[in-house]
């Protein structure tokens, strides 16, 4: 099971949070800072598996994170995921985000935080993961933003925002998944060339 | 009106949208907070329009106000509104809103009930897709009872998209509404099949995540997932099979074996990191479960090991980090292999990544040895040296002691090196654990006596420098030690080189900066110094030094007076007037050391941490009893006088057993002083455990190795741990060379004989002896101590409810249908499930006796064939189940009434699915005992030649046991021994009586009576028994006649664990009149020790409606549940039953009076009983005895017993000629023991009991069913 799902920028300063669990708001933002200060302090290059059981659920709990450019995307995971399937699960929320949004940076995430709830609805439910595929993701988005675009024609605002590229590090792609897992994790080529 | 829409639209212009707050939070960065507060209020008045569209995007913009940690529940009730307009848009903003702020208290919930379960039935996808979505954020039980039928409805939609999210949400639902686990598990198991990936994953993921929790209850699904395993692609569904297979593996090792050769094929050939790291972990809990060391699994271990090395070797640090995890599970069951890996691990602990870091600690703990010990410290120290963050280092202390302290000290050579470290770690600044390095001082200087002296000699240096400790505020932690040192300096202080400087020490004006605690222990220590002091003194004709002492303690024991401490403040004025009163005697001359040591004397020995929970409660003390009654909830439920119900309740508290408890003890001494004596490692205590200090004999031979003291030691400052090391080393090549020496001369010897030669190979673990002999304490427990090292299991976890068996449910999930109490809540017909038409009735009476006796002969074959495997097993699962399920199976019987038999075996056992074109193997048992099955077309043909035997016996002829009417009478003449043939005998028996008596049969005979009568007796069968009957009339009139069977009860397992107990009566209902019988309604009065179950919500006075009607001529059978609180005495209750007689032409309305007899006999259950437990029980001596004797009776022994078997509820423990020994339990947990002697027509029958009116109860009624005959 899946505890939480948070998205905060490189101050801590959070884009995104999704907790399967209820919280109060004095809470969440507890947590929130506290998972900043301990994903924070890591360097680059060490291990993306925190045992930081204190925050949420305890020691059968693991913070899983990964660091995109100016922004955080950290899970709370218990022991039934595989570290290294959310991992992944992460790189394809991360690619589905830059389909979604067209080169996905943070501002997308600041203005839009409810399209990448409605993104992230399509891959995690209540805790579980629900799809893996991103095209099936994709898919399912663009059919809702399609009803939602037909029932509004006159408000639509588009932003223009300047565009803060997330960088992409090329070892984040998924390596994990070898050549039988074709329909996870697929890795687009797009995104290699970032 | 006009004029208002036409506002609201210009309005709407100005309306800020998301991204305009989004924007304006942006540019208010000086006063945020200011600016969020006039938007809220701007938000307060859009939820006030009208318009949707302008509540969706107040809604929408307090979704995202709430993740910066505004509370918005005030808004609830707005964000049910948007997510209920028919807009997909908005719903979804309201959806999304509701998952992120509600909760189970958020109280609009309950509102949604309505509007979900439309959108869950919307014809667009989207609207059940978000609704679901939504759901599985805030469901709450409510919603889940209410919601789950529409739910499961939808697991069967046609589009993938509803299902998958369907199928994924039913956990949840479980989760918060368990009921609705065994209805909705036969579709969910269907999924796991689905055509569609996602759904099947969903399904996979479901059920891990339940099997994960109680795996037990999924060990039947092992074959479909097996075949998954080896079909599926999927690397997420992959995963998750593998790692439930390795929850599962512990339960059956059998399993194990199986997925193996699997598993190790998917590790090479895999390419995918991720599930080449699960197939290793799954492997090593196989390895783990099979631990008994196969010897050819030790390839696997090797793979395993192998592959980790080769993902710690990694670059990617998160394989480096997963490898020493998956390590440190291997090292808990082959830590040889693990070992051979130590330079690696050593390695990963100069990693710059912390976790690494942290993850090769683990290891090392299990990679010590005494030979290795010192050296692997070391180089700990080092690094706690080295270490930057304070959570590293304390990681680091903590691993430090643990490695050193683990199993008993079982390392440690030298504790002279041990007691250094410690020291050293005391210089660490600002650590938490200050606590935890005085516990390990503390207990290493009490359990290992050998070491006090040096001990003593270090704390003293300790005490002399702790202003170093206590120098900074910030050290805080670490002068917790100094409770440790005061201690033992005061405790050992005949050890003390020189006590009066100690005393010195503890005594000065800082230590009042100490926390009360560590001071409070330092007043009391310095009493113990002072006294020591003085006894040392004591031969001395100079008195000075005394006095001096004395004087000190006078001068500065005030300082403690005025403590703020109590604790400080009471035992320093206490110890202040005694050294006053002191110094007076000594002005006087007067010897007072032995009066002052005497208030110190005394052995303290360790105690065990667990020793407390281990005493054992005393006979007769009931912890959750009452001292006082508790006030009555309401008064006005007291219908009976009080009279009455003190009468129910007999105190139970007795003083009997104080006599037999001192000879129990005694007893229980003698042998526990016997093994002490025994044991090598138990320290004798001295003859009078008041003498002080008094050297016992072991001590003294103990050789204790001279220190040189003038070494570092003395000077805090600096380390001296590593002095021991290099000594250590020294020391052992001595002994080395010494052995070799030997082993020479033992040559030369030998040489004269042969000239074999002798390798003296690397030092191995034996040969290192310690440095001197230690004893090491153990700690002490309780006489009498329980050896139950039980449940740390949480109370409280939601999982716990999800522990429900679904075995019966999955293979029968096609034929049987669900019992009318589990079926989900529809909406519109709660009502209804009750009441059933007599048509529905024959309906379903028709297709069960159809169906199921075309299946029984299959069954029975198969059963055949794991007879004996399955009686053993069956004998005790079906107790178990049999109660839980007796509920269910009530309906379920009722279509199945002609086979009683078949029904109750398989409630039982795992049989095979009903149609045998699946290919699915679930016997679970059958399918672990074939071959593994590496690959695909292989495992098809296993399958196929596991279907094999089913046509064969469906072919085949019907066994004997098969119980149809013509068999009877065959069935009559074998004589047979095996019990359950006997209880088919009896009810068949039965039955037939009962089918002379009446037209139609309708009802059953219920398998709760006397089902395992003899389960473990050997009574022999000489000659066929007499019909018994345990229906009683109830009452009858010109209607209507009321059976009862009297002694059928349940104990449900859930109620005993609480206060209650519960009884099931069964009453057949036999409509005696040419009328119609409906509308009948069973009501009781309850009083304060028996209460009729109702259903929630009825009132104590209500009625329950029997969930049938009677035609003309029929009998039917329905049970109800009673909670009975005492159960030593018998109990009647009154009742009416009151029904409608409708004739052609006319209805009347009548009733019926009754009585129900509660006897003490139908409180006892057939409990199996082996005699060395019985005798056990008999012997414990807690049990009191009674004795009854009947006369005139003649009847066949074997009848009399089975008579008590049957009646009473008894199973034969033992029967030797004419006499035999008989046992039963109340479902209360009494136990009652009958000892049954005849010689002629008398029969005695001397009783044993735990609760003598009970017993008297019993006997009482057995007399009567035997004065009766």
């Amino acid at each position: 099971m899946i505890k939480a799902i948070l998205i905060f920028n490189n101050h801590g300063k959070p884009r995104l949070s999704k907790f399967y669990e209820h919280y109060s708001e004095d809470t969440e933002q507890q947590i929130i800072r506290e998972t900043f200060h301990l994903v924070s302090k890591r360097d680059e290059n060490v291990c993306n598996f925190l045992e930081g059981g204190m925050l949420i659920g305890g020691s059968d709990y693991k913070l899983i994170y990964r660091h995109y450019a100016t922004l955080y995307f950290v899970f709370c995971v218990d022991s039934s995921e595989s570290e290294l399937g959310i991992l992944d699960l992460i790189q394809v929320f991360v690619e589905t985000l830059d389909k979604c949004f067209e080169n996905v940076c943070e501002l997308d995430l600041i203005f839009h935080v409810d399209k990448v709830h409605n993104i992230l609805a399509e891959m995690v439910m209540g805790g579980m993961v629900l799809e893996t595929n991103m095209n099936e993701i994709i898919m399912q988005v663009d059919a809702q933003n399609k009803m939602e675009k037909s029932e509004i024609k006159t408000r639509h605002i588009l932003s223009c925002i300047p565009q803060y590229k997330i960088q992409y590090h090329s070892h984040h792609s998924c390596h994990y998944y070898g050549d039988l897992t074709v329909p996870l994790f697929q890795c687009t080529s797009r995104i290699r060339d970032h | 009106m006009a004029l208002k829409i036409v506002k609201g639209s210009i309005d709407r212009m100005f309306d800020k949208n998301l991204q305009d707050l989004v924007r304006g939070i942006r540019n208010h960065k000086e006063d945020e907070a200011k600016y969020i507060s006039t938007c809220i209020d701007e938000i307060k008045q859009e939820l006030k329009q009208d318009n949707i569209a302008v509540k969706a995007n107040a809604v929408c913009k307090l979704t995202y106000l709430q993740m910066l940690g505004y509370d918005v529940s005030w808004a609830a009730f707005n964000i049910v509104e948007v997510m209920s307009s028919s807009k997909f848009t908005y719903k979804r903003i309201g959806y999304l809103a509701a998952s992120q702020c509600f909760h189970e208290s958020t109280d609009v919930i309950m509102l949604t009930t309505n509007q979900i379960r439309k959108d869950l039935s919307s014809p667009n996808q989207y609207d059940t897709g978000v609704a679901l979505t939504g759901l599985s954020c805030f469901v709450t039980p409510d919603l889940a009872r209410d919601l789950a039928n529409d739910i499961m409805t939808l697991m069967s939609h046609t589009k993938p998209y509803i299902r998958k999210k369907a199928v994924l949400i039913m956990y949840k639902v479980f989760l918060k509404y368990p009921e609705s686990l065994r209805p909705a598990f036969p579709r969910l198991k269907e999924k796991l099949e689905d055509p569609d990936p996602g759904v099947q994953s969903a399904a996979v993921n479901v059920i891990c995540e339940l099997a994960r929790r109680n795996p037990k209850n999924y060990l039947s699904l092992a074959p479909l997932f097996f075949k998954l395993m080896t079909s599926s692609t999927n690397n997420w569904v992959l995963i998750k099979i593998i790692k439930l297979f390795g929850a599962l593996t512990p339960l059956e090792p059998r399993l194990g074996k199986k997925l193996i050769e699997p598993l190790t094929n998917l590790i090479h050939s895999t390419s995918a990191m991720s599930l080449l790291y699960e197939c290793v972990n799954t492997v090593i809990a196989v390895l783990i479960s099979l631990s008994s060391g196969m010897p050819n699994h030790s390839a696997s271990i090797q793979l395993c090991v192998q592959k980790l090395r080769i993902l710690i070797e990694d670059s990617d640090q998160n394989l480096k980090y997963l490898g020493l995890l998956a390590m440190s599970k291997i090292l808990k069951t082959h830590p040889k292999s693990v070992q051979s890996h130590k330079d690696l691990i050593l390695q990963c602990l100069d990693d710059k990544d912390e976790s690494i870091r942290l993850r090769a600690l683990d290891l090392l703990y299990g990679m010590v040895s005494k030979k290795n010990l010192m050296e692997i410290v070391k180089k700990l120290m080092l690094h706690v040296d080295k270490a930057e963050g304070t959570t590293y280092r304390d990681e680091l202390l903590t691993k430090i002691i643990d490695i050193c302290s683990q199993s008993n000290y079982q390392y440690i050579t030298n504790f002279e090196w041990y007691i250094s470290i410690l020291v050293e770690l005391t210089r660490l600044e600002g650590t938490r654990h200050g606590h935890l390095i005085a516990s390990q001082m503390l207990d290493v200087a009490i359990r290992v006596k050998a070491i006090r002296v040096f001990a003593v000699a270090q704390m003293a240096t300790l005490l002399d420098n702790a202003h170093l400790l206590t120098g900074n505020m910030q050290r805080n932690g670490i002068c917790e030690v100094l409770y440790a040192a005061a201690w033992i300096c005061g405790e050992f202080s005949e050890h003390l080189e020189n006590p009066m400087q100690t005393l010195e020490a503890m005594l000065r004006p800082k230590v009042a900066t100490l926390p009360g605690h560590i001071q409070a222990v330092y007043v009391q220590n310095a009493a113990k110094l002072f006294a020591t002091v003085l006894k040392n003194q004591e031969g001395n004709t100079d008195s000075t030094t005394a006095q001096e002492t004395s004087q000190l303690m006078i001068e500065r024991l005030p300082l403690f007076v005025q403590s703020a401490n109590l604790e400080v403040q009471e035992r320093a004025s206490c110890i202040l007037q005694l050294v006053k009163y002191i110094q007076k005697l000594q002005q006087k001359d007067i010897e007072v050391a032995e009066e002052v040591s005497a208030l110190f004397a005394g052995e303290l020995n360790p105690v065990a941490p667990k020793a407390q929970k281990k005493v054992p409660v005393p006979e007769g003390l009931d912890l959750d009893a009452w001292i006082n009654e508790p006030p009555s909830e309401s008064e006005s439920e007291d219908e009976q006088p009080k009279a009455i119900f003190s009468k129910e309740e007999p105190k139970h508290s007795r003083p009997r057993h104080t006599e037999v408890d001192e000879k129990e003890l005694a007893r229980r001494r003698e042998a526990r002083k016997q093994e002490q004596a025994n044991n090598p490692f138990y320290i004798k205590a001295s003859p009078s455990s008041q003498k002080v200090y008094q050297e016992t004999a072991g001590v003294e031979h103990i050789p204790v190795v001279q220190i040189d003291l003038s070494v570092p030691l003395k000077v805090p400052g600096l380390p001296m741990s590593d002095q021991y090391v290099k000594l250590e080393e020294e020391r052992r090549q001595k002994e080395r060379a010494e052995k070799k020496k030997k082993e020479k001369k033992k040559r030369k010897e030998k040489r004269s004989g042969r000239g074999k030669k002798h390798d003296s190979g690397p030092e191995s673990e034996e040969d290192i002896t310690p440095a001197h002999m230690v004893d090491i304490v153990t700690e002490e427990m309780p006489e009498n101590a329980l050896p139950s090292d039980d449940d740390d299991k949480d109370p409280n976890d939601p999982h716990k409810a999800l522990d429900i068996d679904l075995d019966n449910l999955v293979e029968a999930a096609g034929r049987r249908p669900l019992a009318d109490s589990e079926k989900l809540p529809v909406r519109s017909h709660r009502a209804a499930e009750v009441v059933k038409s007599p048509t529905e009735d024959g309906e379903m009476e028709s297709v069960a006796s159809q169906e199921p006796k075309k299946k029984n002969s299959k069954e029975k074959k198969e059963k055949k064939k794991d007879k004996d495997r399955e009686r053993k097993k069956s004998k005790d699962e079906k107790k178990k189940k049999k109660h839980k399920h007796e509920e269910k199976e009530e309906d379920l019987l009722r279509g199945q009434a002609d086979e009683p038999v078949v029904q109750s075996e398989e409630t039982s056992e795992v049989v095979a699915p009903p149609t045998s074109t699946s290919a699915e193997v679930s016997d679970l048992d059958f399918w672990l005992s074939t071959a593994p099955v590496p690959s695909n077309t292989q495992e098809a043909a296993t399958v196929a030649a596991e279907a094999a035997p089913v046509p064969e016996a469906a072919s085949g002829t019907a066994p004997a046991s098969e119980p149809d009417e013509p068999k009877d009478t065959e069935m009559e003449e074998t004589k047979s021994s095996k019990h359950k043939k006997k209880k088919q005998k009896k009810e068949k028996e039965e039955k037939e009586k009962k089918k002379k008596k009446k037209h139609h049969h309708h009802h059953h005979h219920s398998d709760g009576g006397g089902e395992e009568s003899v389960q473990n007796g050997t009574v022999e069968e000489e000659e066929p028994l007499p019909p018994m009957s345990n229906y009683c009339l109830l009452a009858e009139n010109s209607y209507i006649k009321m059976m009862m069977e009297d002694a059928d009860q349940v104990c449900d397992i859930q109620g005993n664990l609480q206060d209650g107990s519960q009884v099931v009566v069964s009453v057949i209902f036999e409509n005696k009149c040419d009328s119609f019988l409906k509308s009948m309604e069973f009501n009781v009065l309850d009083s304060l020790n028996c209460k009729l179950q109702r259903p929630e919500g009825s009132g104590p006075h209500d009625g329950l409606t029997v969930p049938f009607q009677l035609p003309p001529g029929v009998s039917n059978e329905a049970r109800f549940v009673f909670t009975v609180q005492s159960i030593v005495m018998p109990q009647k209750l009154k009742g009416t039953l009151t029904f409608i007689v409708k004739n052609e032409d006319s209805s009347t309305h009548e009733k019926l009076d009754f009585k129900l007899h509660f006897t003490c006999t139908s409180y006892l259950i057939t409990t199996p009983c082996y005699s060395d437990a019985f005798a056990k029980l008999l012997e414990s001596g807690d049990l009191n005895g009674s004795s009854v004797r009947l006369e005139g009776i003649n009847m066949p022994f074997h009848h009399l017993l089975a008579r008590i078997c049957f009646h009473h509820h008894f199973s034969v423990v033992e029967r030797i000629d004419s006499c035999a020994s008989m046992y039963s339990r109340s479902i209360q947990g009494h136990h009652v023991c009958l000892l049954v002697k005849t010689s002629g027509q008398t029969v005695s029958i001397d009783a044993k009991c735990d609760e003598p009116t009970l017993l008297g109860n019993v006997l009482d009624e057995i007399k009567q069913t035997f004065s009766q005959c």
